[in-house]
């Protein structure tokens, strides 16, 4: 049990870890619309070209119970255990941390001692969670210095506000508890992120579970009551310190990418759509004087189209909204990809410089009106980019289709299936789909991705160099 | 006591013998990375400067003093009450306990969030460190050891206190100089000369050695007591 060496897959330092040996296996979260009858799972995917069994689907871990809806997961621990005020050198990033975000139950599945034939260890069940940690509907889950933190979109008492942050011990997986101490005003809750340097920890705002769980509540869009707002907290002192409001229209703040490197404190985070122009949008954060600020600094605009061609919700703005749903930021903060799940294109930008970013690819596949096909998938495929994962050097990005259960039936209503891509990456930018990798998921669907030894959304360093 | 083994009655703390662990065990608390030095490089890394890491080391060397005093402290006042025999025997206990406790816990730290300290800061994390770690009751049987020199065969008066007392503080003196001395260079060996690489590979499990190591502190505590 004890080990006496560090985790072979901690790194002190970003730079470090993109020397990491490929990622041989992914974990990917996999799901059945409610009502189905049939549990989520979660999927092993051989990812070893030299393997007999490279890109399939090798084993699926069925869970005990129906309608948990998969979505985001985690490891138990990452490089920041290396962090050198609350250093764990000798866990072990072994076990997934795996909340049912519309059960509100949280699975713990370890990966030793065969990572293809992953078992549940444990399952805190919904009672425990909400009632120790004061909320419900888990969701984003990072691996701290000093204990597992995640994030959860509903209270304890269901619908009403706020959502927060709790946290698991790092080693017994017992709830601890909320993570705020003072939360000011904030309400809404989706994704955080930190810098552990500054002593920051960053959230975002989606929305309360009335306002998603049975899809997107289109009056409550327009009249801009979804999250548009991020929060920026003192990590010591669990105290909101600043909220930046980006505008009402603004609809959707979701995922936050903060620089790895511990030196800089910057970062970005996308928007889903504009309720003035149906764009959807990049912003990067940045601190002056004291004082976080928010810059717009990717506006991706709608694509005009036949009415007949869009699903009932869209229909009356004769446009595709690119609703950028995920975002990513590769290990050596350079290259930020951007899902639009409307259109059904991953973009890659070059941003290095932050406030000037540079498109350097683009891939089609999917996307509401195109479903574009794939080499190995003529299509027409439902669903487009959404979920994306970098490997660890930077060279491989993945993605999966599906964004939320309900929401892919507004958007998507045939009837979504699962797929998971792969695309290849240059070294100094652009990028194309690797045209020997599609994995069909049959009707079951797919959502985050996550990659043996760490990947671009896991880990976080302490250390610049 | 005839029925000591001889090896133990054999590395019973003799005065030398005392301030050798003492210099030792500052040696080995200043080499664990969870003490401080790399804390203070961290710092120096983020801040981009060298001056930064020799200096973040001084208020963790003095927190780390400061815990060790703290137990100086009560050795001391202890001994003004009870014989170094019961005192002996007290520490064998707590030893033995709080070994056995670290060595199914090892793993568990004090919860400090928090990277972007200043000094003063610094000093209270290195003292909350070592206290929660039993870095001063690790060094008691040594310090016992010390203080005996003083004590052995004789009534407690006044003088044999002062001196006694003085040993002990030039104890903490010795030990946070050891700490000192092993954290600057180890800092600066990673710093200057093989970079933080080497922590993936050469950053042995500290936390067992040092429950392993309380015990042995223990078990000697516990033959002091018996061979008293």
């Amino acid at each position: 049990m004890a080990l006496w060496k560090p985790d072979p897959s901690f790194y002190p330092s970003a730079k470090m870890a993109m020397q990491a040996p490929p990622e041989r296996h992914a974990y990917v979260a996999a799901l059945h619309p409610q009502g189905s009858g049939k549990p989520d799972a979660i999927c092993v995917v051989d990812l070893d070209p030299q393997s007999a069994t490279y890109c399939q689907v090798v084993n699926k871990l069925e869970l005990p119970y129906e309608g948990d809806e998969l979505h985001h997961f985690g490891w138990n621990a990452c490089s920041s255990a290396l962090c050198p005020y609350a250093p764990h050198p000798h866990l072990e990033r072994r076990y997934l941390i795996v909340p049912g975000l519309r059960s509100s139950r949280i699975y713990i599945i370890d990966t030793k001692p065969d990572p293809l034939r992953p078992q549940i260890v444990r399952t805190l069940e919904p009672e425990e969670v909400i009632g120790k940690s004061g909320y419900s509907r888990p969701h984003t889950v990072h691996c701290g210095p000093d204990a597992i933190y995640i994030s959860a979109m509903g209270s304890a008492n269901g619908d009403d506000g706020p959502g927060g942050i709790f946290m698991l011990d790092h080693f017994s997986f017992n709830v601890v508890g909320p993570w705020e101490l003072q939360r000011g005003d904030q309400e809404l809750a989706y994704d955080f992120w930190w810098h552990l340097a500054e002593d920051v920890l960053i959230s975002s705002e989606w929305a309360k579970p009335p306002q998603f769980e049975n899809g997107l509540v289109p009056e409550e869009l327009l009249a801009n009551k979804y999250g548009h707002r991020i929060h920026f907290w003192d990590l010591r002192k669990r105290k909101l310190e600043q909220s930046v409001d980006i505008g009402a229209h603004h609809q959707m703040l979701l995922e936050l990418r903060p620089a790895h490197d511990p030196t800089k404190s910057y970062g970005f985070a996308g928007v889903v759509i504009s309720t003035e122009d149906l764009s959807a949008s990049i912003w990067a954060w940045r601190r002056e004087n004291g004082q976080w600020l928010m810059e717009k600094i990717i506006t991706i605009p709608p694509v005009p189209a036949e009415e007949d061609d869009l699903p009932p919700a869209l229909k009356p703005f004769k446009a595709v909204p690119p609703l950028v749903t995920d975002i990513d930021l590769s290990l050596d903060d350079r290259f930020l990809y951007v899902s639009c799940w409307g259109t059904g294109e991953l973009h890659q930008y070059d941003v290095s410089d932050p406030l000037n970013p540079k498109l350097t690819g683009k891939v089609a596949i999917g996307g509401i009106v195109g479903k574009k096909g794939h080499p190995k998938n003529a299509g027409p495929l439902l669903g487009a980019p959404q979920m994306v994962e970098i490997s660890r050097d930077g060279r491989r990005v993945y993605f999966t289709n599906s964004l939320y259960s309900t929401w892919d039936d507004q958007f998507y209503p045939e009837g979504m299936g699962g797929w998971m891509v792969k695309v290849d990456v240059e070294e100094d930018g652009g990028m194309s789909l690797d045209p020997d990798f599609f994995i069909d998921f049959g009707e079951i669907r797919v959502h985050q991705v996550r990659l043996e030894g760490g990947d671009a959304s896991t880990d976080s360093y302490c250390f610049s160099s | 006591m005839a029925t000591l083994p001889p090896i133990l009655t054999a590395s019973l703390p003799e005065p030398i013998g005392s301030w050798l662990a003492i210099v030792a065990l500052g040696a080995f608390h200043g080499l664990n990375p969870g003490m401080g030095w790399l804390f203070a490089l961290s710092r120096g890394l983020q801040q981009q400067s060298g001056r930064v890491v020799w200096i973040s080391l001084l208020p963790i060397a003095a927190g780390h003093a400061a815990a060790i005093g703290a137990v100086v402290l009560l050795v001391f006042a202890g001994l003004q009450f009870f014989s170094l025999q019961r005192i002996q025997w007290l520490t064998a206990a707590l030893l033995l306990a709080f070994g056995a406790y670290k060595l199914r816990n090892y793993y568990r730290h004090p919860r400090w969030v928090g990277m972007k300290v200043g000094y003063g800061a610094l000093f209270l994390w290195s003292f909350l460190m070592a206290s929660a770690h039993g870095a001063g009751l690790m060094l008691v049987p040594a310090l016992l050891g010390v203080a005996a020199v003083h004590d052995a065969g004789h009534a407690h008066h006044a003088g044999m206190a002062m001196s006694s007392g003085g040993s002990l503080a030039v104890a903490v003196v010795v030990h946070t100089a050891a700490m000192l001395l092993v954290m600057g260079i180890v800092a600066w060996i990673v710093y200057r000369k093989v970079g933080l690489a080497v922590l993936r590979k050469q950053w042995i499990n500290f936390d067992l050695i040092w429950a392993i190591a309380l015990l042995v502190a223990g078990a000697i505590a516990l033959a002091m007591a018996l061979a008293h």
